[in-house]
């Protein structure tokens, strides 16, 4: 953004802005920060607001995942709407009682992976990077030779509403796309939560997550290595969560990472 | 148990003690998610009223988490100094209020006091108690804490560095604390909230800020926050671990959710003791904590939020932590709702850290899907400052672009010091004068692009 002329001296180091999001060398008017940077972070805020109350648009998601030739069923949490979500996180893990219903009639055998895409604090990460992640997925979970179960799509959801759908499929794991509550400066960032033998009842603990999936964060291809990494370790293992550290990165090389070191 | 009390010409009944604290409690919305909130706020004053008489001593009898069932519980009164509590044992809660506002509760008096105190009385206390008392008997609570600083001396605040980066990008990190240093800002810590739990990574980051705290031989220490079985196999694998965290809450079922309990936490003190980096003082722990951890892990047993909050700091007392927080405004709005209630709360959780003998600093803050924003922080940082908070956080202009949540800037660290003039860690305070970073007053001096902290390649 282009910045108008100020009289606050700018800080010596704003060159260190490109390594970084994060708000750095803004200068200062006496302790404090200098207008623009006030109404910079107003408005950053104001569009964060904003992104939390915007409608998850469930269908075109659906559809987007079924032209990768997946099976998509639509569900919604036992929350009936965004005030109540954000005031009843227990209503927004479990599902509706209907969808529930829904589910139990799609069961065949057991699949050794659900994948669930919850719209949670973000829609628009949601609408943005699910389908293109499952596709990055995809070839990999095929080459594991893993049998996929319908990917179910749920309105009004939290994290753990994946455990009730693995559950009611018998999966081996669940997978859980969500919308991550939004920040400033990263209003579309997707988490993947990945949790072994997901029954009704499990807490944190027990998930492995894979966060900040967007644009500028983590890329598809990366959160899709990490994720069959952690899939195949959990399988081994016969568990997820704290017992399953990752460590995925001695499985491949690391992309080279710029180091940027002072010296005295 | 019933407690019950006529007030106005109706009879409010409380089931227990439990109860009656959940009902004495100032509003918020994790107390009505969890179904223990008063329901009139008539209830909740009378609550109060019969809180105000009920002794003290009470807490000693009546456990409000099982004993047998909870071994933060048994902690507690397992480690009950009665001989430290002697001072206060004849008081009900509304007299121990009354004691602590007066001239009798000096700063001495109530650091002995603490070992005698379970978390449930400065629970019970805070609840009776408006913000200005919560401000000032916490201004009175003095602790000191030592790594390679000295943290919580009488007119300091340190600061958090918290240069958190969305891929931990090495780079990324090292600018943003280049910027917080520039700006006076990391005497409490230099701290990373990794976005990885890869070991290695983690390895990685903590040599990158032990590189930085060694090459200008900054007097301060790094921790990356992540869970305490990493901390324990990074130590084992030769990492540079300053400090170990971990998110701790206040029951053992909660505790469990975090994957910890009182064992972990006691083999996490001792492998990072074992590396003996610490310089002044082997206090090694750094905990966070926050209002609803326990409810978000269906593990609060009927009790208030608060009061279990408060029970987080009786576990983190045990460990001889640097540094403790809150992460008042974090854990979302189903727990705190709006400005008003996070406001609250910190003020709730400073007071209760503080008496019971913890480092209390509080991670002044908030997410975008509660009702709050800069001008609440403003007024939170504000009181906290005015009531001696230990630390709070430093995040470029916020903003934390990893963790996604506003919290308080390097500015608003200046804005505490220009208004109250708190002072750094005088560790930290010279060093920052000796690499001419501040003037003779303390303030930042005029910064310039060959300052060696800057001469780094971009």
């Amino acid at each position: 953004m282009n910045r108008p002329p100020s009289n606050v001296p700018p800080d010596p180091w704003s060159a260190l802005r490109a390594h970084t999001p994060a708000r750095i060398a803004l200068g200062r008017s006496g302790a404090s920060l200098p207008t623009q940077e006030v109404l910079a972070f107003a408005l950053a805020h104001a569009q964060a607001r904003d992104a939390v109350h915007t409608s998850f648009e469930a269908q075109a998601v659906g559809e987007a995942i079924a032209s990768l030739g997946l099976e998509t069923l639509q569900v919604a949490s036992a929350a009936p709407d965004r005030a109540t979500y954000l005031r009843r996180p227990d209503l927004g893990r479990r599902l509706l009682e209907t969808s529930r219903d829904a589910l139990k009639l799609q069961t065949r055998g057991p699949a050794d992976l659900v994948i669930v895409v919850a719209d949670g604090l973000s829609s628009t990460a949601v609408h943005t990077h699910a389908a293109p992640l499952i596709a990055a997925l995809l070839p990999q979970v095929h080459q594991q030779g893993w049998c996929l179960g319908p990917v179910v799509i749920a309105r009004q959801a939290r994290v753990a509403l994946g455990d009730e759908v693995g559950e009611i499929f018998g999966a081996r794991l669940v997978l859980l796309l969500v919308g991550e509550r939004p920040g400033l400066s990263s209003p579309d960032s997707l988490g993947a939560y990945l949790t072994f033998a997901p029954r009704v009842g499990l807490t944190d603990e027990a998930r492995n997550c894979v966060s900040n999936i967007r644009t500028e964060g983590l890329s598809y291809e990366q959160a899709a290595f990490k994720l069959v990494w952690l899939a195949r370790e959990a399988l081994r293992l016969g568990e997820s969560g704290v017992a399953l550290k990752d460590e995925s990165d001695t499985a491949q090389l690391a992309p080279p990472r710029p180091a940027l070191s002072p010296q005295p | 148990m019933i407690y019950a009390r006529a007030v106005a010409g109706t009879r409010f009944v409380f089931d227990g003690l439990a109860d009656l604290m959940a009902k004495a409690s100032p509003l918020r919305s994790g107390d009505v998610l969890a179904g223990l909130a008063a329901t009139s706020a008539q209830q909740n004053i009378a609550a109060r009223m019969v809180l105000a008489d009920t002794p003290l001593s009470t807490f000693l009898s009546e456990a409000l988490v099982p004993y047998e069932r909870d071994e933060v519980t048994r902690l507690i009164l397992d480690t009950h100094d009665a001989a430290a509590f002697a001072p206060v044992a004849g008081l009900t809660v509304g007299g121990f209020r009354d004691w602590l506002l007066s001239e009798a509760a000096t700063p001495a008096v109530l650091a002995r006091l603490a070992p005698g105190l379970t978390p449930e009385m400065a629970a019970a206390v805070s609840k009776i108690m408006r913000n200005q008392d919560l401000i000032l008997a916490a201004s009175k609570c003095q602790l000191t804490t030592r790594f390679r600083n000295t943290i919580g001396l009488p007119g300091t605040m340190a600061v958090r560095l918290q240069p958190n980066h969305p891929t931990d990008d090495p780079a990324g990190i090292t600018a943003s604390m280049l910027d917080g240093l520039m700006y006076g800002c990391g005497d409490a810590v230099i701290g990373i909230n990794p976005a990885s739990d890869n070991l290695s990574i983690l390895g990685d980051l903590m040599r990158l800020m032990d590189d930085l705290i060694q090459r200008f031989e900054i007097p301060t220490q790094s921790c990356v926050l992540t869970h305490v079985t990493s901390a324990i196999e990074l130590v084992e694998r030769g990492a540079p671990v300053d400090l170990v965290f971990q998110s701790i809450a206040g029951t053992q079922a909660a505790n469990a959710s975090f994957g910890v309990t009182l064992s972990l936490l006691q083999e996490g003190l001792d492998a990072g003791r074992s590396l003996k980096r610490g310089t002044i003082g082997d206090n090694v722990m750094y905990f966070e904590t926050g209002q609803g951890s326990a409810l978000s892990a269906g593990a609060h047993h009927g009790v208030d939020q608060q009061t279990l909050e408060a029970r987080a700091y009786g576990v983190a007392r045990a460990f001889e932590p640097l540094l403790v927080n809150s992460v008042v405004g974090f854990i979302g709005p189903e727990y705190l709702y709006d400005g008003k209630q996070i406001i609250r709360a910190g003020l709730e959780d400073h007071f209760c850290g503080k008496l019971l003998g913890a480092p209390l600093g509080v991670d002044v803050c908030y997410t975008n899907h509660a009702e709050a924003d800069q001008d609440d922080m403003d007024t939170l940082l504000t009181l906290l400052a005015t009531a001696g908070v230990t630390f709070i956080m430093g995040v470029p202009g916020a903003d934390d672009v990893m963790l996604n949540y506003q919290s308080t800037s390097f500015h608003d660290a200046l804005y505490v010091r220009e208004l109250l003039g708190k002072t750094r860690a005088p560790e930290f305070e010279a060093w920052l004068a000796r690499l001419r970073i501040t003037g003779p007053d303390g303030r930042l001096a005029p910064a310039s692009a060959g300052h060696p902290l800057l001469t780094a390649r971009a």
